[in-house]
């Protein structure tokens, strides 16, 4: 029989089992595909542009079009759509959708459509600010999503630093990716030893009580078993730099990647 | 002071948000000895183990390591702080934390990364710690997924292949089931006459005489004796007020019930109602109906 499990619970196993495909993404890093064969401060660099062209774009279809890009790119990569529609298109329309549902009825201009059981008009230019928002959430995060997946991490760290982002900042990255599935799997074991120990099922408040005093509980393990972590790496001599069995080489089509997002940029930038 | 001295502490005592968990306590640890520091629960082991390893910094008195003062200032050096770390490994005692890294190759090749080792100087150190530990067929695997006994062999590799003077232990064996215990006492007794300063924090009074020849015995964050594992252990009194004697119940299939203290190290097989020893115990209360 499945076990029954609270919405917080069932939350936090979602998570730790995303979490741990996640880590089981890195085997993805390994293929040999277009992105992995790219120099990781490239790839980095080229992604940031991409980014960047994303949301400057003030036209719907040259943001298609860098969608589009994206899409080929994970093709050309060996990324499987069916885990970028799981993980990141699915996710982001949902969460921009939400957030651009307003935008449909609350931006004024020209009525394309009236909702019959409201009678609220959807504007033309109300469509249009929800499409650029979920257009570039959803081109963001997959280039985002493209970077993370054929790359390993500590090789995106490697690359943050080599750029010239602060070591505190990678070393706070660094520590998040290694400390966040201790912390899931600790709070999994207390929503079980809860469970064990609940006989009569609490009352809605009461179980707001508990989850509320078991985050408390959480917050200060958690503080405890980062500085745990943390004296481990020091132990072993960590010092905040990232270090990588194999140094990074740049070749030429390192190059020529770089100078086309940089022109993708550009372009996105100017087109109006 | 003489040159084989490796940690010297002298009054040092560390506390933990006002409240003294260790010392005042004093002690020398000698190039190439083999420690055990025995304790019950709370008594200060871990706490003592992390001031050894430079992680925990003395409150008050002086504590030393290789003539160097073990201090925020001093280890706030990056030089201090490499040269240290590169003579002194510390194995946690909860390897979930130890274990960072999302392979087991990763894993044993972080601390070489970290000491500047060149590349394929890593490689080799790697292959050869995983076959030393016998977890050659983990390589590949993330260390969250092991089990207890494969995660505390992992996380005694990823300190080994850095090759420290000193390998600090913490309850290597705590929590691990009988076959995995083994294993760790199996390859401490290997790495005996090997000339590496081994520190061991454990309760467990059966391990004491396989790995070490320096006993300190620690109660409430205080040093209340130290000497060979013969003296200690054939100190009753002083085991019993450490509470590293337990005493407990048995009942036998033929439905005998008795109780004894476990006051030296031994086993003893449970079959029918006979009872084998290795070495004699002494019964404080004998067969009750």
């Amino acid at each position: 029989m499945k076990p029954r499990h609270g919405l917080l619970a069932g939350l936090a196993r979602h998570f730790v089992e995303e979490l741990a495909d996640s880590l089981e993404a890195e085997q993805l890093a390994a293929r040999a595909g277009f992105l992995q064969a790219l120099d990781p401060r490239a790839k980095l660099l080229a992604i940031i542009l991409l980014i960047v062209g994303a949301s400057t774009a003030r036209l719907l279809l040259p943001l298609a079009g860098l969608f589009v890009l994206a899409v080929v790119l994970s093709l050309l990569s060996q990324i499987p759509l069916a885990s970028l529609v799981r993980r990141v298109w699915l996710v982001v329309a949902l969460f921009t959708g939400l957030i651009a549902l307003p935008a449909l009825v609350l931006v004024p201009g020209e009525v394309i459509v009236t909702l019959p059981w409201c009678g609220l008009g959807v504007s033309r230019q109300g469509l249009r600010s929800a499409a650029f928002l979920i257009g570039r959430g959803e081109t963001c995060v997959t280039l985002v999503s493209l970077l993370v997946m054929t790359t390993p991490w500590q090789q995106v760290l490697k690359a943050m630093r080599s750029l010239g982002v602060p070591v505190v900042v990678v070393a706070m990255l660094g520590m998040t990716q290694r400390y966040i599935f201790l912390l899931v799997q600790l709070a999994l074991q207390m929503f079980e030893a809860r469970r064990s120990r609940v006989i009569i099922a609490p009352d809605a408040a009461a179980t707001r009580r508990m989850a509320l005093a078991m985050l408390g509980v959480l917050l200060g393990k958690s503080l405890q078993l980062a500085s745990e972590v943390h004296q481990a790496m020091l132990a072993r001599g960590y010092r905040g730099e990232v270090c990588l069995l194999d140094e990074f080489q740049m070749c030429w089509c390192d190059w020529l990647v770089l100078l086309l997002a940089l022109a993708v940029c550009v372009v996105m930038v100017l087109l109006k | 002071m003489t040159n084989d001295l490796i940690f010297d502490l002298q009054e040092v005592s560390c506390a933990h948000q006002g409240a003294l968990v260790l010392g005042p306590l004093s002690l020398q640890i000698r190039a190439g000895s083999r420690v055990a520091i025995l304790g019950a629960n709370g008594s200060g082991k871990t706490t003592l183990l992390r001031l050894l390893d430079a992680l925990h910094y003395p409150h008050s008195g002086v504590a030393s390591a290789f003539g160097q003062r073990i201090d925020e200032a001093n280890f706030a050096d990056d030089e201090v702080n490499f040269a240290f770390r590169r003579r002194v490994g510390l194995v946690f005692q909860n390897p979930d934390v130890q274990l960072f890294n999302p392979t087991v190759f990763d894993e044993l090749a972080f601390g070489p990364l970290q000491l500047g080792w060149p590349r394929e100087r890593i490689l080799t150190a790697v292959e050869e710690s995983l076959a030393r530990l016998r977890i050659t067929h983990l390589r590949q695997r993330a260390p969250h997924r092991l089990s207890g006994g494969e995660k505390k062999r992992v996380a005694l590799a990823s300190v080994l292949i850095m090759e420290p003077e000193v390998l600090l232990l913490d309850e290597p064996t705590a929590a691990l089931d009988p076959e995995s215990q083994g294993e760790i006492l199996r390859f401490l007794a290997e790495g005996q006459g090997s000339g590496r300063t081994i520190v061991t924090t454990t309760h467990d009074l059966h391990l004491v005489e396989g790995i070490a020849e320096h006993v300190i015995v620690l109660g409430a964050g205080k040093l209340v004796a130290q000497g060979t594992p013969a003296e200690i252990l054939g100190n009753e009194a002083l085991l019993r007020a450490t509470h590293l004697i337990h005493s407990h119940w048995h009942r036998h299939a033929d439905g005998e019930v008795h109780e004894h203290d476990h006051l030296h190290a031994h086993s003893h097989a449970h079959v029918a109602s006979s009872i084998t020893l290795a070495t004699p115990y002494r019964p404080l209360q004998r067969s009750r109906p």
